[in-house]
């Protein structure tokens, strides 16, 4: 055994009796404990919040579901609510996209290392920089803005349009998600079973049926966690809301994150238990795919042992 | 092999596919390109919509002058890795332990701590938000650095641990048996039979922590409050305030935020893939 060192056997020593049975414990104790201290606990102390009406400083009153009752009539909680459905929706398009570019770009040719790093480029920059970058584009005195002026649709800026802003912001967000998809899609095919794949050319299997009886079906896991993380990637959409138009015009490009944020902290008010109601709802939209991917890690582990 | 190498394809394919590969990245970059073309213009340029075409005037230094001599770009910088470096030594020590716990001992909580890092890892931030900021400030950690890092630290301890206890899951189990019929101590198992082992895997999270942490917008915003404590997200967010149209540094700035994560990917590519993709071969 390398490295393995041959230790004075004590016998009957209280420490050797219950090694095996506390070591895990301590190893366990310090991430545990920062872990539920900072994301366990505060998910209930949020439900709890969600309860109060605090402004933060003064004392919170306790006013039961007020704030959930005083959401239903809350039209910008329904545009932020609206929104994130759009978001959902169209974030899914990043999974055949991503698709199709891996298996646009899994041949080997030279440099095609070099392409697949550079087509994956967008996941690694900052959503912060990708919203900069699109927001300039959207721009009358941007990109697209001269463009559109030369082909006569005036100065049109889609960002202060209400009805498409949200489109303009989902269009960016799409842009790293479609290579993150790509990138698990590159790995899938990598696995691919070539086995399988050559017999069912034998039997005359090509194009469209090829790839919807064998190699779809063995691309799932990677089908899989492609939607698990557009899905949450289209919930968490906040960054990109932020840095193009803070919810404007008008509330009309608002999710429920950012939605949240500001109500609960910023110049609109601090308003701590309204916030928590909302961020309560975006947690429940969420928890339900979370348990979903947890009991599907749950069957393959009880699959394992 | 899907689809079909394209050598295998007539000729008109295969010359087809090589025209067409650099065109489509050029399209699918051009939102990059874009910005980096406009960090090496003068306001000239872009004020007479030359935003395309050959730049009059090469300024990328004068405008990256401009940005550290005008803004606090240099100290945002300085932060992000001030927050950066210790989270990602932070998250991936503790998550070695834990990962090493769940994934070698037999106890009867084991599972269901297991689940609890990996369903707190996919939680909405904005139902942390209020508790974890009020926390912060109770112990006079807001609006520093420390307050900001030991945040991060929890919170991917989450993701590592799951990545973590899933890698050393895969060892092989007969290993820590034999060095155990030796008497080798369960610390020094840890010490010097895992942990040697599980070095691509710290690799790879240490890419995938630097890179989320340095991206992270939302964090910054909601604990830090001050330029002294502001990493480089949060900084180009408040210059986007003040430059509506300066938009040649406000590249110039975008392109130094890029900069760290771009090469941390591209010097440890194979790991940062690996990472990433974690499950998406097998599972």
């Amino acid at each position: 055994m390398p490295g393995s060192t041959q230790i004075p056997y004590r016998k009957s020593s209280w420490w050797k009796l219950n090694q095996q049975r506390l070591t895990p414990w301590i190893f366990l104790f310090p991430g545990l404990v920062l872990f539920l201290v900072y994301v366990i606990w505060p998910i209930f102390n949020s439900l709890y919040i969600s309860l109060l009406q605090w402004d933060g400083l003064s004392p919170a009153i306790y006013v039961g579901f007020s704030n959930y009752i005083e959401l239903l009539d809350d039209e910008y909680f329904y545009i932020s609510l609206i929104n994130n459905i759009k978001w959902l929706i169209f974030f899914m398009l990043a999974v055949p996209i991503g698709l199709g570019l891996a298996i646009f770009l899994n041949q080997t040719i030279f440099g095609i290392r070099l392409i697949k790093s550079l087509f994956f480029f967008p996941f690694v920059i900052s959503q912060v920089v990708i919203g900069i970058i699109f927001a300039w584009f959207y721009n009358p005195r941007g990109v697209i803005g001269p463009f559109l002026e030369a082909i006569g649709l005036g100065n049109y800026a889609i960002l202060a349009d209400e009805d498409f802003a949200t489109y303009g912001i989902i269009f960016a967000g799409i842009y790293p998600q479609i290579a993150y998809c790509m990138i698990l899609y590159l790995t899938g095919l990598n696995n691919l079973n070539t086995d399988q794949i050559e017999a069912g050319r034998m039997d005359g299997a090509k194009g469209l049926s090829l790839f919807k009886n064998i190699i779809l079906p063995q691309l799932r896991p990677a089908t899989f966690l492609a939607i698990v993380v557009t899905v949450i990637g289209s919930l968490r959409s906040f960054d990109m809301v932020a840095i193009m138009t803070q919810g404007g015009p008008w509330g009309s490009t608002n999710v429920l994150a950012y939605y949240m944020f500001e109500t609960a902290l910023s110049e609109y008010g601090y308003r701590m238990g309204y916030g928590s109601a909302i961020a309560a709802v975006l947690f429940t939209i969420m928890m339900f795919y979370i348990l979903f991917f947890i009991y599907r890690m749950y069957k393959s582990e009880k699959k394992g042992l | 092999m899907f689809p079909i190498p394209i050598q295998k394809r007539p000729l008109i394919n295969q010359i087809s596919y090589r025209v067409l590969i650099p065109i489509s990245l050029l399209i699918w970059l051009i939102p990059l390109i874009g910005i980096m073309l406009t960090s090496i213009r003068g306001l000239g340029d872009i004020a007479q919509g030359n935003l395309w075409g050959v730049p009059s005037e090469f300024l990328l230094f004068s405008n990256l002058k401009d940005v550290f001599q005008n803004t606090p770009m240099l100290s945002y910088i300085m932060n992000s890795f001030k927050i950066t470096i210790p989270t990602m030594i932070g998250a991936v020590a503790l998550s070695c332990m834990t990962g090493f716990a769940l994934a070698s001992y037999r106890f009867k909580a084991n599972l269901f701590i297991f689940f609890t890092f990996i369903a707190g890892n996919f939680v909405p931030f904005q139902i942390l938000m209020i508790p974890v900021r009020d926390l912060t400030y109770q112990m006079g950690l807001y609006d520093t650095v420390t307050g900001l890092v030991l945040f991060h630290v929890a919170f991917q301890t989450g993701f590592c641990t799951l990545f973590m206890r899933n890698f050393i899951k895969a060892l092989p189990n007969e290993l820590f048996e034999a060095a155990r019929i030796d008497g080798t101590s369960e610390f020094n198992i840890f010490l010097k039979i895992v942990l040697p082992l599980t070095r691509p895997a710290i690799a790879a999270l240490s890419v995938l922590i630097f890179t989320f942490i340095w991206n992270d917008f939302f964090w910054a915003t909601v604990l830090i409050q001050g330029h002294h404590a502001m990493p480089i997200t949060a900084g180009l967010k408040s210059l986007n305030g003040q430059w509506i149209s300066a938009y040649h540094l406000l590249s110039a700035g975008s392109i130094m935020a890029a900069i760290p994560p771009v090469i941390m990917f591209f010097l440890m590519q194979k790991h940062f893939i690996s990472g990433l993709t974690l499950g998406a071969s097998k599972g």
